[in-house]
């Protein structure tokens, strides 16, 4: 049981994580700012039911992540059951082929290149499952153990979720260096 | 036999998982997520196989750049908004009264 004087010291430290997350789940500062506020509320509320020694940025996700699906998203009346399109393995990196004409200097361009604006907003891109999916995967670096915990579903959706999440993420990565001429159109392969 | 699913062309090495394997088994592979004979396996492919490491090397390079565009900076109002509505909430504990039964 942990000791809710201490919650302070303990929980903020994680405000640019949760925030970045916020930011990421919303796609909206003011509403980002407000699921924060209300996630540390929650989370100090309920501070005595946090095991010591446990992950507490887990279970602050946990709290981040229930926060935004039952207040903000039913706020926004459709609830997202969009799929992602299937985007075969490896996308990027084929597109940057020797045999489309580019090679290890394209793959160091494109990825030197990608912006802190396109990378977010191929996240936010991702049907809202999926990102947050990749979100708490390749942006926070939770296991898919505790991922499954944070978003209560089995470790084979979160499996699947992150890994159709990040091929599509590539896809939209991938339109962003075509536009500088990085990046062959169409198939990857020749037939 | 699967064609090679990294670039180019490597031989059909002698290993357990080739490369079609591999190129499934990669992101789990990067995400420490396997068993410790499975990752052997994979890593084992990868030392042998140049395209399939230089594949892996390109999603390890692309998951740094992903996690490192996507930091935001936290605005002074928002850190100062949390510490004041915690504090207004030890407040009410330390009162006795439950903020839920706080007056409007």
């Amino acid at each position: 049981m942990a000791d809710r004087a201490r919650f302070a010291e303990q929980a903020m430290e994680h405000m640019t994580a949760l925030y970045s997350a916020a930011l990421r789940m919303t796609r909206n500062p003011a509403d980002a700012e407000d699921l924060v506020q209300e996630t540390y509320l929650r989370a100090y509320r309920s501070f005595d039911s946090f095991t010591e020694g446990t992950n507490l940025k887990a279970w602050l996700y946990r709290i981040l992540t229930n926060t935004y699906i039952n207040s903000y998203r039913a706020a926004k009346r459709r609830p997202e059951v969009s799929d992602v399109e299937d985007v075969e393995d490896l996308y990027l990196y084929h597109r940057l082929s020797p045999e489309q004409g580019f090679g290890r200097s394209a793959e160091e361009e494109a990825l030197a290149g990608f912006t802190d604006e396109e990378v977010k907003e191929a996240i936010e891109a991702l049907p809202e499952a999926f990102r947050i999916a990749v979100l708490l995967a390749d942006v926070e670096g939770f296991s898919y153990k505790e991922i499954a915990d944070i978003t209560e579903v089995p470790i084979g959706t979160v499996m699947s979720r992150i890994h159709r999440g990040r091929r599509a993420l590539q896809k939209t990565l991938a339109g962003f260096a075509q536009s500088r001429g990085l990046v062959a159109a169409g198939p990857a392969t020749a037939p | 036999m699967v064609a090679h699913d990294g670039r180019g062309g490597c031989g059909d090495y002698a290993s357990y998982v080739d490369c079609a394997e591999a190129v499934r088994q990669l992101y789990v592979y990067l995400d420490g997520e396997l068993t410790d004979d499975r990752r052997l396996e994979i890593a084992a492919h990868l030392d042998e196989c140049g395209p399939c490491a230089d594949a892996a090397g390109f999603e390890a390079e692309l998951r740094a750049v992903i996690s490192s565009r996507c930091k935001d900076r936290v605005p002074d109002s928002l850190i100062a908004r949390v510490a004041s509505a915690i504090a207004a909430e030890e407040a009410c504990r330390g009162s006795g009264a439950a903020p839920s039964s706080a007056p409007a």
